[in-house]
């Protein structure tokens, strides 16, 4: 990471997204006592970290972790885990209840070892949830898990932080920042490039987006538009035209393509999806 | 729920226990092979034993030293590393570090956890004697110290092992050096049927000196001091090694 600066409101889902390698996951194990900083300052819930071990004990009694790989006992059944798990917290939350909450049997004697990669998922997730903590974070939560098990899991994150859980949630899922993320903070190369809530970064301006062969030169595009219109290219190969979009824009990019023999995709008029803007920051995710 | 660093380690003593007594592997190697050690060296006379050539008692007693020393070998460095490296592999530890248990709590669960599996073994065992014949001298309790000394002894170890290398490495070397302990460890061979100069060397060894400790105890009645300093002097260096080699993934 380098210069990587956030903050996550209390009682707020903050979303850091950016491509693989970013500094994402480094970031949560900074944040977590699991990996040193170099230099600077991490602050989580008043509590510098990494600290001594007696303060990062205080720390995680109100802090839950859900990390990107594993983190479960193979040979143990889940109810058996999370119990345990719950044991070492002042507060926890009923295990067999959060379980049932996440789509688990709690009276399955399968060991963890033998259950899908979702339901492992949603053991972490429960894991990371049960000791009733102030704060959690969520390393890419809902890979492998399928779409119901997902909505299931964003009406059940949405519900903990409506009674004051703060989150802080890194994905590569749109739907997963869509439907949970108050903030979202981008990264990329360690750095955070933009700060926002979805509404910010995909703003109100409607643009035409299309993708096609790197380097096109697109003046006599622009001469065709209306006055004031822009057309861009960002990242090499993806191409906005924003600016006074009449209502024959489309058909004049579609036409400029056509004349000439350019082979495009993608094409679509409207609001920039927090994909696109995600796209265009960094490159392909 | 918890909320105190001595229950915290004692609620993670419990599962560590709980892990290791619902584990097959674990249990083979903690209970069965001492058992079917104590079964071949009390009962037959396949393999030399340093009884002092007395009583059929001496001869369970001796056995039961040897049997003894192996169990803390395979629970405290066997299983223990093995264990160990697994739980770093899957990330469970990693989760662990994410929790209110500091690694020293998760180290004394470990600890207490080695200890009751093979407070468990020893039972079992020394029944199993007491069965055959056996009958204890006075002082046969300085046993439990060599025992105490002994898990002491071997559980850096086992950690330093468990917490370095790659899981599959773990398996093969731990099982490698368990076998090669007792072979030529003065374990199951005494050091006295083993050639020059190895016989001399094995008692600097934290297999070779637990088996005198225990042999003392439980033939004689009395302690070794000698042994008891070697088994110190490997608890140092294998807690020097340990907390310089041990990574929680």
């Amino acid at each position: 990471m380098d210069g990587l600066s956030f903050e996550a409101p209390e009682g707020a889902v903050t979303a850091l997204i950016g491509p693989n390698g970013a500094g994402k996951t480094s970031t949560v194990e900074a944040c977590v006592g699991l990996r040193r900083p170099t230099s600077g300052t991490i602050e989580v819930l008043g509590t510098k970290v990494p600290g001594p071990d007696r303060a990062m004990s205080q720390l995680h009694a109100h802090v839950g972790v859900m990390l990107q790989d594993g983190g479960l006992y193979a040979t143990a059944r889940p109810l058996a885990m999370l119990t345990h798990v719950a044991r070492l917290y002042p507060a926890p939350r009923d295990p067999a209840e959060l379980l049932m909450a996440m789509g688990i049997d709690p009276d399955t004697r399968t060991p963890l070892r033998r259950m899908s990669g979702g339901e492992q998922r949603r053991v972490a997730a429960a894991a990371a949830l049960v000791g009733r903590p102030r704060l959690v974070f969520l390393d890419e939560p809902t890979t492998g898990l399928d779409a119901v098990a997902r909505r299931t899991f964003h009406d059940l994150i949405r519900r903990y932080v409506d009674e004051g859980l703060s989150v802080v949630l890194t994905t590569h899922l749109m739907d997963d920042v869509e439907r949970l993320a108050d903030t979202v903070v981008v990264v990329a190369a360690g750095r955070a490039i933009r700060v926002g809530t979805v509404a910010d970064l995909t703003g109100d301006e409607d643009s035409v987006r299309f993708t096609a062969p790197m380097h096109l030169d697109t003046s006599d595009l622009t001469a065709a538009l209306p006055p004031g219109s822009t057309v861009e290219e960002a990242p090499p190969g993806r191409y906005r035209v924003t600016g006074n979009l009449d209502p024959l824009a489309l058909s004049t990019v579609t036409a400029w393509c056509g004349q000439h023999g350019v082979a495009t995709k993608d094409i679509h008029l409207g609001k920039a999806s927090l994909e696109d803007v995600v796209v265009d920051l960094v490159g392909d995710m | 729920m918890t909320t105190s660093p001595s229950g915290r380690t004692l609620d993670q003593a419990r599962w560590e226990t709980g892990l290791l007594l619902r584990n097959g592997e674990q249990l083979l190697l903690t209970i069965a092979i001492p058992l079917g050690i104590l079964l071949v060296l009390g009962v037959t006379d396949v393999l030399p034993v340093d009884s002092g050539g007395a009583t059929g008692s001496d001869r369970i007693a001796s056995a039961l030293g040897v049997v003894m020393a192996v169990t803390v070998i395979s629970s405290g460095f066997t299983s223990l590393a093995i264990a160990t490296a697994f739980e770093r592999r899957s990330g469970a530890l990693r989760f662990l570090g994410t929790t209110p248990l500091t690694r020293g709590e998760l180290l004394g669960g470990k600890l207490l956890a080695t200890l009751s599996v093979t407070a468990i073994s020893v039972v079992i065992t020394t029944v199993t004697a007491l069965l055959l014949g056996w009958r204890p001298t006075a002082g046969a309790g300085w046993s439990i110290v060599a025992l105490a000394l002994g898990v002491a002894a071997w559980v850096p170890w086992g950690l330093a092992l468990g917490g370095s290398l790659r899981a599959e490495a773990v398996l093969a070397i731990a099982n490698g050096v368990f076998l090669v302990i007792l072979m030529f460890g003065g374990v199951v061979i005494p050091a006295s049927s083993l050639p020059g100069p190895l016989d001399i060397l094995v008692a600097y060894l934290p297999s070779g000196a637990l088996v005198d400790g225990l042999s003392s105890a439980l033939l004689l009645g009395q302690p070794d001091g000698v042994a008891m300093v070697i088994l110190l002097a490997w608890t140092t260096a294998g807690t020097l090694v340990a907390t310089r080699v041990f990574r929680w993934s």
